[in-house]
């Protein structure tokens, strides 16, 4: 159970208000809610009003989802409606799973 | 103020059409420049030079425009492209400083792993390009390459739809463009990914063709949409410390103002026989088979100039300046003290150290510094082994539309490749271009080779018409009377006459006369 209190560092790069931006900001609501809840932390990023952060973390396609901690560092771009991919990058699978077969 | 206001204003209408590049000869191809305010695909195989292009669009026109850039990477990281233009003499890192130059760092990292989880757009590079361009009020966008971005990302029908959009946003922006793709094959389609198809406005492609073991650079204009350019390939060469240097024989006017000031040739009785020496401003090709004294002409036309006190320029691509000075000490010409003077300059190089473009660019570069008023080229058959004809040809009319602009005297000298009679590739392509030539030819008779001389042709004045016999000595070429006797002399199929038959034929007419 120890390993549940590492700390997970998300920061989810957005262009305003789009489909694909809210899917993915769902999405990754659905997972920090529930068992994650404690571990992970989310910024949320708007590229359009910080294009300069956008510039010092060489973000092309939005959304991205760069994982900072743990590391290493891991990028996952697209809606997110991929959750497999999704836990896979973030290496939560294991979690997520138990959390699936209790639901 | 002499033009008249109607010319004004085409003029202005086309400066407002076309942004000037700066780029050398690439403005003249183009008619003016890219389209202003549009995006331009500049596309090409690798190692053809897309990106020192690219970069050069961007450097000039900061240097030389006073533009401010962007410089969108997708290929190569900012430092390597700072670099690498490091040696072509832009200081990008100095440009970034001063605000005028930004990187919008679109490259790869190999370290990272991309995981794709469904829908993405590319809102964020496009965020950047914007928030890049109006940061530094930026007028040249340039986008480097293409493919790159392919290759990042798994959805090509995504990427596409996002390189559209980002084109589409850069034209809104009013920003001139130059987007750089690769493509596969030299004379196939015009890029991988098929990316010509949303900036299908402007289309140039580069070449780096491989014929006969040398590479050929060219550059062509497939389409400007709703302007006027240049049809077809022009070579062009990138110059270490300065970069491409496109050879735009469109640039070149025929135009030249003529002169009917003569110049000595050095040779009392070569002026007697060209009626007082060449024209100033001519180009005069020396035809001979080796041995003939070819060298030694050229030596003595460049002596003649520094004796009356101007400079004089010789390319050798035969002989180094050590023997070309011992061989001219031979004739009593000091050389070694000319060049001392600074009245004389020898410029020796083996044609292979260098392509044509390069060859082209490097004596353009050499006149324009020396400033000579008479130039020798020793020989031209010599650059003719290293190159195709075709870039052969367009480097020697190059070279002759150079040295007419700057009114200058050229002497070329032309090796034959027999010894009696014959001509060269360089005769074929040049003598329409020269305003006089001279044959020196070796001349059988009975057992001796003798050599004679006449000008076979001048432009714009009288000249003499006999084949004269010459030895060389001590004092250079000694031109003596006409061959008596034979015939066939320029074809090399000699036939004697016995004065015993001219004679009588002589006395056959003489009936008629009285």
């Amino acid at each position: 159970m120890n390993k549940m209190k590492v700390k997970i560092k998300l920061i989810l790069y957005i262009t305003g208000h789009t489909s694909k931006s809210l899917r993915a900001i769902k999405t990754l609501r659905d997972l920090s809610e529930g068992e994650l809840k404690d571990i992970i932390e989310i910024k949320i990023i708007d590229v359009l009003e910080h294009p300069q952060l956008a510039e010092d973390d060489k973000i092309l396609a939005t959304p991205t989802l760069v994982k900072t901690l743990p590391g290493p560092i891991r990028r996952i771009i697209g809606d997110l409606s991929e959750t497999e991919k999704v836990l896979l990058g973030l290496d939560i699978r294991y979690i997520e799973h138990r959390k699936i077969s209790k639901s | 103020m002499k033009s008249k206001p109607e010319e004004l204003k085409i003029l202005r209408k086309k400066s407002m059409l076309k942004l000037k590049t700066y780029i050398p000869g690439f403005d003249s191809i183009s008619e003016g420049g890219l389209p202003r305010g549009r995006t331009t695909l500049l596309s090409g195989t690798a190692g053809c030079g897309k990106t020192v292009i690219a970069c050069q669009f961007l450097a000039e026109g900061i240097e030389q425009g006073g533009d401010n850039v962007v410089f969108i990477t997708f290929e190569e990281p900012p430092q390597d492209i700072r670099d690498n233009m490091l040696g072509l003499g832009w200081d990008i890192a100095k440009w970034e400083k001063e605000g005028r130059w930004a990187f919008v760092d679109a490259s790869a990292s190999p370290e990272e792993n991309v995981i794709e989880a469904g829908d993405y757009d590319l809102g964020a590079l496009m965020a950047r390009i914007e928030f890049a361009i109006n940061k530094i009020g930026a007028k040249r966008v340039a986008l480097d390459s293409l493919g790159a971005i392919f290759s990042q990302l798994s959805q090509n029908n995504v990427v596409r739809r996002e390189l559209f959009r980002i084109t589409s946003a850069l034209k809104k922006m009013k920003v001139t463009s130059l987007l750089t793709a690769e493509r596969v094959d030299e004379y196939g389609s015009i890029s991988r990914f098929g990316v010509e198809e949303f900036v299908t406005d402007n289309v140039i492609v580069v070449r780096n063709v491989l014929t006969d073991e040398k590479r050929r650079r060219t550059i062509e204009i497939l389409k400007f949409r709703g302007t006027t350019h240049q049809k077809g390939e022009w070579p062009f060469t990138i110059v270490p410390g300065k970069g491409m240097y496109i050879i735009a024989l469109s640039e070149m006017q025929l135009k030249h103002i003529s002169s009917k000031v003569r110049i000595s040739s050095g040779n009392d009785v070569l002026d007697k026989m060209t009626n007082g020496g060449y024209f100033r401003d001519s180009i005069i090709l020396l035809s001979g088979a080796t041995g003939t004294g070819k060298t030694l002409t050229a030596t003595t036309f460049l002596a003649e100039t520094c004796r009356r006190g101007e400079r004089a320029l010789m390319f050798a691509f035969e002989e180094s300046n050590s023997q070309l000075t011992r061989n001219a000490a031979g004739w009593g010409i000091d050389f070694e003290n000319y060049e001392k003077q600074g009245f004389l300059k020898i410029v020796c190089a083996y044609p292979e150290t260098m392509g044509l473009e390069d060859h082209l660019h490097h004596m353009k570069m050499v006149i324009e510094e020396f400033k000579p008023s008479r130039i020798a080229v020793d020989s031209l058959t010599a650059l003719e082994r290293i190159s195709t004809v075709r870039s052969y040809r367009e480097f020697v009319i190059g070279l002759t539309s150079l040295i007419k602009e700057n009114q200058m005297a050229g002497l070329f000298t032309a090796t034959t490749p027999t010894l009696m009679g014959g001509s060269s590739v360089t005769e074929e392509h040049i003598s329409t271009i020269t305003d006089s030539i001279i044959l020196l030819r070796y001349v059988e008779m009975f057992g001796e080779m003798k050599r004679g001389i006449t000008v076979l042709k001048m432009r714009g004045s009288l000249h003499d018409k006999v084949i004269r016999q010459y030895t060389i000595n001590h004092e250079g070429l000694q031109i003596g009377s006409a061959f008596r006797n034979v015939s066939g002399i320029l074809s090399g199929n000699i036939k004697h006459f016995t004065p015993h038959e001219t004679d009588r034929l002589q006395d056959m007419f003489k009936g008629d006369e009285s």
